[in-house]
């Protein structure tokens, strides 16, 4: 009996988890072929196609995606760290107010980001609200050219990752000893000082996790880039839908699910050691 | 703490609500410019009644995520269990290595692998016959289950098992004894899960991008074709309307479980 229930999730992980991850390797060493669908695997006559994977490589085009991602991951995580460190630690340290303020971080997560995205497109926009009051003010006569640009882009990613980067960060600051700040304090320290010599050193391993977590889902980011990036911003996500999608070549999307995959496959075991010793 | 501290976290606070706060105002604006004032007015949730392309995309959502978290739950939660409460057994790491896979493996990977699945299953077997809310259902009750699993597993990794036991030793059956003792220790994190299985599936762009077929347009890919082509008035109110269901949802559950507690 208790072997049988072991057996429905395996069952189900094997099925929905597994077995989907292997046939986008198989994928990926498939050939594109007119018809329903699209390919032709490799046991179908022509063996084991090599292009996709070294075209990953060789080809500007797609190697500047995958290089482009992890740039745009890596800046979007520091932000977020940057913004992040600072708020965890304040609401652990909030008292009462500890509860509401956490909870006003992760609504946002709770109310869809679509919706915070389109906020930033009625923003930014060439008539949008930032840009009408630019010129009301008479700062300038044209509109600036906030949205579809690198930075609108950015300010999106920062804006929805940052609650998952607060949460470790507050996890960790909540088991801090108080104390040790105090003797800081007692022994000289000026606050900031005991901030960045005795409280950030405690934190490093959250603040990590903090990075891994923003970073390793926004290296795939497919619908921000899409709606407030500029149309040249090639990243990986869009390569991928783009070529699945537009060009309809399955093999070669699949070749850039598993180069994303060998990218991120460090950074997702350094996070989940991190979150086995806490 | 120093002060910067302080002022860094509302700061942020100001960061993820200003935007927010000025959609929903703009929503009740009567002009045909988002995000210019035109005077109160109702006239863009009315246009939004009448908008049976989303009003269909909305309905069929809030469907696949209902059976999708219920599913989530179901399977999330037997895996939490197994995971928590099973001791060492051959297979353990790989069942919770796939469990969590899910949560740290980028959307389009996810998208892309379910769908390849899907396909190759019909090819297969002729099932499932095409794509669209089913195929949708699927993807999202693999991700949440993935959620529900380590919601599960945390909070029974957090009470020990005596009681569990003591009931064995009374005699209980095993089946008794999680069915009164286990499965109410459960229940809140089942709750928990349900709602962020849910809130995910209503949130999900990528993985039904991928799964769905032309029939199966859920409401946040209609809304993320609408962004595309830039902001509507109408995108504001159907994001204001949303907010309000999800924040009305959470005080709900919000107010149910301090009662309980």
């Amino acid at each position: 009996m208790r072997i049988a229930l072991r057996l429905l999730p395996g069952l189900w992980l094997a099925l929905l988890v597994a077995a989907p991850l292997v046939l986008v390797g198989i994928m990926a060493l498939s050939w594109q072929a007119e018809g329903v669908p699209p390919y032709a695997p490799p046991w179908a006559g022509e063996g084991i196609n090599p292009e996709n994977l070294r075209l990953l490589t060789e080809d500007p085009h797609y190697r500047d995606a995958l290089a482009q991602s992890l740039v745009t991951a890596g800046g979007t995580a520091l932000l977020c760290l940057l913004l992040a460190a600072p708020m965890g630690i304040a609401i652990a340290r909030a008292g009462r107010w500890r509860e509401a303020l956490l909870g006003a971080v992760l609504l946002p997560f709770w109310t869809g980001f679509l919706i915070r995205i389109g906020a930033w497109i009625g923003l930014l926009r060439d008539e949008g609200w930032i840009n009408t009051l630019l010129r009301g003010l008479g700062l300038t006569d044209h509109p600036l050219p906030l949205l579809y640009s690198d930075g609108a882009m950015l300010l999106g990613m920062v804006h929805a990752y940052l609650p998952f980067a607060v949460l470790p960060v507050f996890a960790a600051a909540t088991r801090l000893d108080p104390v040790l700040e105090q003797a800081a304090a007692d022994l000289g320290a000026t606050p900031g000082r005991a901030f960045l010599t005795v409280t950030l050193p405690q934190l490093l391993p959250s603040l990590a996790a903090a990075f891994l977590l923003v970073f390793i889902p926004a290296a795939g980011e497919y619908v921000i880039p899409e709606l407030l990036g500029p149309p040249d911003a090639t990243l990986v996500g869009r390569v991928l839908f783009q070529e699945f999608f537009q060009n309809r070549d399955w093999p070669v999307a699949a070749a850039l699910a598993v180069a994303l995959l060998a990218l991120l496959i460090l950074p997702i075991i350094l996070f989940q050691r991190l979150g086995q010793d806490p | 703490m120093p002060r910067w501290v302080r002022a860094a976290l509302w700061a942020g606070l100001a960061f993820l609500w200003l935007p927010v706060a000025l959609l929903v105002a703009y929503a009740f604006s009567g002009d045909s410019v988002p995000f210019r004032w035109g005077g109160f007015s109702l006239r863009w949730f009315l246009a939004l009644a009448a908008n049976d392309r989303l009003l269909e995309a909305a309905w069929l959502s809030l469907r696949v995520a209902a059976g999708a978290a219920s599913l989530a739950v179901l399977l999330g939660g037997a895996t939490g269990w197994v995971l928590a409460r099973h001791g060492p057994f051959a297979g353990r790491a790989v069942l919770g290595a796939l469990a969590g896979a899910p949560l740290v493996l980028p959307e389009v990977v996810t998208g892309l692998s379910l769908l390849l699945f899907f396909v190759a299953l019909e090819s297969a077997f002729g099932w499932p016959a095409g794509r669209g809310a089913l195929t949708v259902l699927l993807a999202h009750a693999t991700l949440g289950s993935a959620y529900v699993a380590v919601v599960v597993q945390s909070r029974l990794a957090s009470r020990d098992r005596d009681l569990e036991e003591a009931a064995l030793d009374l005699g209980a059956t095993p089946a008794t004894a999680f069915l009164t003792i286990t499965l109410p220790l459960m229940a809140p994190s089942l709750v928990a899960g349900w709602l962020l299985a849910f809130t995910l599936s209503l949130d999900d762009v990528v993985l039904a991008s991928f799964t769905s077929g032309p029939a199966g347009t859920t409401l946040p890919v209609a809304l993320f074709s609408m962004l595309r082509l830039g902001m509507t008035p109408e995108v504001n109110a159907l994001a204001t309307l949303m907010l309000g269901a999800a924040a009305l949802t959470l005080a709900a559950v919000g107010l149910l479980l301090r009662r309980r507690a």
